[in-house]
């Protein structure tokens, strides 16, 4: 592929959300007939990057030149009729309609104003049975198939319209194995027809198969590009990673971690497709992480523990003891004393109209209370206590929480679990999206629970605070736990290769063994 | 599995609201003292058509997954319009029922473009637009009164070769002109997609606005063929504050009736037209069991809640308990 003309360049494009640089002057070349993967760990700007390709995001600054000549996408269809196909990690399917409306929908074919139905179906079928998926029927409702079927129709909507470039964004991500095979044999094929095509994937073995050229983005820029096969494994690790640790930390206590005895435990948990018989156990004191790429069942392991899934298998321990948990009211009840902090604390965890008060006392509202009634001069003592102990910033108790800073909002969810006193918390991304001060002072937090004799569990996208916080981090990846890193194991590279399953085979802890 | 079965599945809803009037409405004709004759037919197809064209209007905007609380109040501003313009020679009619029509739409355009580009919840904007045109429906008949054209009246409210209601034919009309065409272009399946997963719409591309916008606008200009109608029965014009409300609530009730999912993107007019027409047949039997007419609300509503609890099933299945609150 040296040497041939880019059908689409990207220069200099720079995109900010508020205060967080997504892309800083990222380059893209693209070329016809060849597969080209994209890499980078969470937030390096891969999503962005496709984003203003597909005309989702308008970029702040910088070009995009498609056959040489300047071009900028107002929206998804714009990008679309120049060409621009992508499949979204979030489907991009409309649930309550047919596979065939959904792969026309852009440009539905029409007769005397109307979609012409016969034309609907001829090229629903086309596309499928291009997308190798003639097994999925052209009528079937969106909403009825399963996940990884809904992923074809989605390939199938792409290659409907006509695409001169593809992008695939984590495409494979809900496939199994033999829909994994038939998409690249598709891939291959397209690239043969002179596609030029973009992989946006986490598996290192799919792009070592497909890709001819590589990019590797971290921090918004784009730090290297290679031919495929050029670098190994750990140098590519090696280019995503690069980054300096910015956080200060608190001490970690020196003792072994596993002498704790375990106030929470799990024993073969599985749930739906997404979790798979995870085991773990979290002492008193102890800080454990839940470390791997986004979305491979960690949020769905908290709320397991936290009582809102139904159907799960396996069980649950506290102090030893097997426990059925119905409900969050069951969690947070005294007998077993969990707190979740949600990771949405906008709907799941605050009620932004109503006061700093109000959304504190919420979640021990019964313990303040006699017969009903609120004891007024107890809530005001355990407030004051908790806006002194996260030294919560606010104008005052009594102006809605959605005035606070992001931070603050999120010590105030912290705070009203904490004036609970649970004995277990668990953590579902705190510090997403809040500042470096906060963030640092709720490691201090974090660790000063642990250290009065709380048990943590601790779910962070971000790899510094899981080394930097965290006795041991278990990674999990496609619902299973893959790999336990305690003490010196603990190392950015070791959580990236075990999250990108690049050892898969032989890491792992032995799992299911036996049923 | 074959073609037909999905079209069974897809036309669920609008089956079941099929099966609820026939079976209501068989109950209603065998009780009858006159029975199953032209008349029966006649009387109860005047009824339905005006809550039928209302709730084909509120289809329209609760398959974008919206609300349109003023249509009751723009089918009693077209009735009171009506009741000034729908009279005089031939050609003056005609004229008459065009403004009366393009008013309709101009309300429902009005509303759509409210909620579209004004950004503001599809509740609160209809709550206020019906608010106005309630206004302006007082301010036209601040008394009940008019008159219209009864040449016209008579021949729509009548029969056709002696047994077909006039009035059930519009309605095919209706449905054959506005709502079939509507459903099956690129603006209606835009209304759907919208109503069904806007982002996922966005994403690929689907003009969402000018769908919803079309969905806003008819519905207006069925609303406005129902106030027509209510004037063809009438023949006056009467601004009853009452009356535009309880058509608003029951084109709900009857929407939901015949299968279309307040959450959007899914249902058809059809079933709407059906959920109408059972609704209406409610007051209808109760009438032929000799049952005191006070009842009617009360069962109307207790029918209307056994039909929602029928929807309310899916719950079940549920396995993430934070997916109740989606």
């Amino acid at each position: 592929m040296d040497g041939a003309v880019p059908l689409f360049r990207m220069e200099g494009i720079s995109k900010r959300y508020g205060g967080v640089r997504a892309l800083e002057k990222a380059e893209l070349l693209v070329t016809s007939g060849s597969i080209h993967a994209i890499l980078g760990e969470n937030g390096a700007g891969k999503s962005t990057l496709i984003k203003v390709m597909a005309g989702v995001v308008a970029p702040d600054e910088g070009r995009m030149t498609l056959d040489g000549s300047e071009v900028t996408f107002a929206s998804p269809a714009a990008a679309n009729k120049a060409g621009i196909v992508c499949i979204f990690q979030e489907l991009s399917l409309v649930p309550e309609l047919s596979v065939a409306d959904n792969i026309v929908i852009s440009d539905p074919p029409t007769r005397f104003g109307m979609i012409d139905r016969k034309a609907q179906r001829r090229i629903a079928e086309e596309a499928l049975a291009r997308a190798g998926a003639s097994d999925i029927h052209p009528l079937a409702l969106v909403k009825d198939l399963p996940l990884s079927r809904r992923q074809m129709v989605e390939i199938a909507k792409a290659l409907a319209r006509k695409p001169r470039i593809l992008i695939l964004d984590e495409a494979t991500s809900a496939l199994a194995g033999a829909d994994v095979a038939k998409i690249f044999s598709v891939l291959k094929r397209l690239r043969r027809e002179g596609l030029a095509l973009l992989y946006i994937s986490h598996r290192m073995n799919e792009i070592a198969e497909l890709a001819d050229q590589c990019t590797v983005f971290r921090n918004g820029r784009n730090v290297a590009s290679y031919t495929a096969g050029s670098k190994s494994d750990n140098e590519v690790v090696e280019l995503m990673i690069g980054r300096e640790y910015s956080h200060i930390f608190p001490p970690k206590p020196a003792r072994a971690a596993s002498a704790a005895p375990p106030v929470l435990e799990a024993r073969k948990l599985s749930w739906v497709d997404r979790l798979d018989n995870v085991s773990l156990t979290v002492g008193a004191g102890e800080v454990v992480g839940l470390g791997g790429l986004d979305g491979q069942g960690q949020r769905e392991l908290l709320l397991a523990f936290f009582g809102v899934l139904r159907g799960l298998s396996g069980q649950i321990l506290i102090d030893g003891r097997p426990v059925a948990i119905a409900s969050p009211a069951a969690a947070r009840d005294d007998r077993i004393g969990m707190a979740l902090i949600p990771e949405d604390r906008k709907t799941e965890g605050l009620m932004l109209p109503m006061t700093v008060r109000e959304n504190l006392s919420f979640a021990a509202l019964d313990r303040l209370s006699k017969a009903g009634v609120i004891d007024r001069a107890a809530e005001q003592r355990l407030i004051d206590d908790m806006v002194g102990l996260l030294a919560i910033r606010t104008a005052g108790l009594d102006i809605p929480v959605g005035a606070l800073s992001g931070g603050n909002q999120q010590k105030v969810v912290i705070a009203k679990w904490l004036m609970r006193q649970p004995r277990i918390i668990l953590l579902n991304d705190p510090t997403r999206g809040i500042d470096v001060g906060t963030k640092q002072e709720l490691y201090q937090l974090m660790r000063k629970l642990a250290d009065a004799g709380a048990a943590i569990l601790f779910y962070s996208t971000d790899y510094d605070e899981l080394i930097g916080c965290c006795d041991r981090v278990l990674v999990l990846y496609d619902g299973a736990v893959k790999r336990e890193l305690v003490g010196v194991e603990l190392t950015e590279r070791a959580l990236i290769s075990s999250a990108l399953n690049i050892h898969g085979e032989n890491a792992g802890p032995t799992q299911g063994a036996d049923a | 599995m074959k073609d037909w079965r999905y079209w069974l599945a897809e036309q669920r809803g609008t089956l079941l609201a099929f099966g609820i009037f026939i079976v209501m409405f068989f109950i209603y004709t065998a009780n009858h003292p006159a029975g199953f004759t032209a008349n029966v037919v006649q009387t109860a197809s005047n009824k339905g058509v005006l809550l039928a064209f209302v709730a084909m209007a509120q289809t329209l905007v609760v398959v974008t997954a919206g609300i349109d609380l003023s249509v009751g109040m723009i089918f009693t501003l077209t009735n009171c319009l009506a009741s000034w313009l729908v009279i005089g020679t031939g050609i003056e009619t005609a004229f008459g029922v065009v403004a009366v029509l393009g008013t309709g739409l101009l309300c429902g355009a009005i509303n759509g473009a409210i909620v579209i580009y004004g950004r503001l919840q599809p509740i609160v904007a209809t709550i206020a637009t019906g608010a106005v045109y309630f206004g302006l429906a007082l301010l036209l008949r601040p008394f009940p009164g008019g008159s219209v054209n009864e040449d016209l009246a008579d021949a729509l409210t009548g029969r056709l070769f002696g047994a077909v209601p006039a009035s059930l034919v519009v309605l095919l009309a209706v449905v054959l002109v506005v709502w079939v065409p509507f459903s099956r272009s690129v603006l209606g399946r835009a209304a759907y997609a919208a109503g069904s997963s806007e982002t996922a719409a966005y994403m690929s591309g689907v003009p969402i606005r000018r769908g919803k916008f079309a969905a806003y606008a008819l519905a207006g200009l069925l609303a406005a063929i129902g106030g027509l109608f209510l004037t063809f029965f009438t023949y006056t014009g009467d601004a009853a504050y009452a009356s535009g409300n309880a058509y608003t609530l029951f084109s709900i009730a009857a929407v939901v009736l015949g299968g279309v999912s307040l959450f959007g993107g899914k249902g058809s007019a059809i079933g709407a037209i059906f959920g109408a027409l059972a609704f209406r047949t409610i007051g209808d039997l109760l009438f032929v069991f000799d049952f005191d007419p006070l009842w009617q609300p009360l069962f109307q509503g207790v029918i209307l809640l056994i039909a929602v609890s029928l929807g309310a099933f899916a719950l079940f299945r549920v396995r993430n308990r934070l997916e109740w609150f989606l």
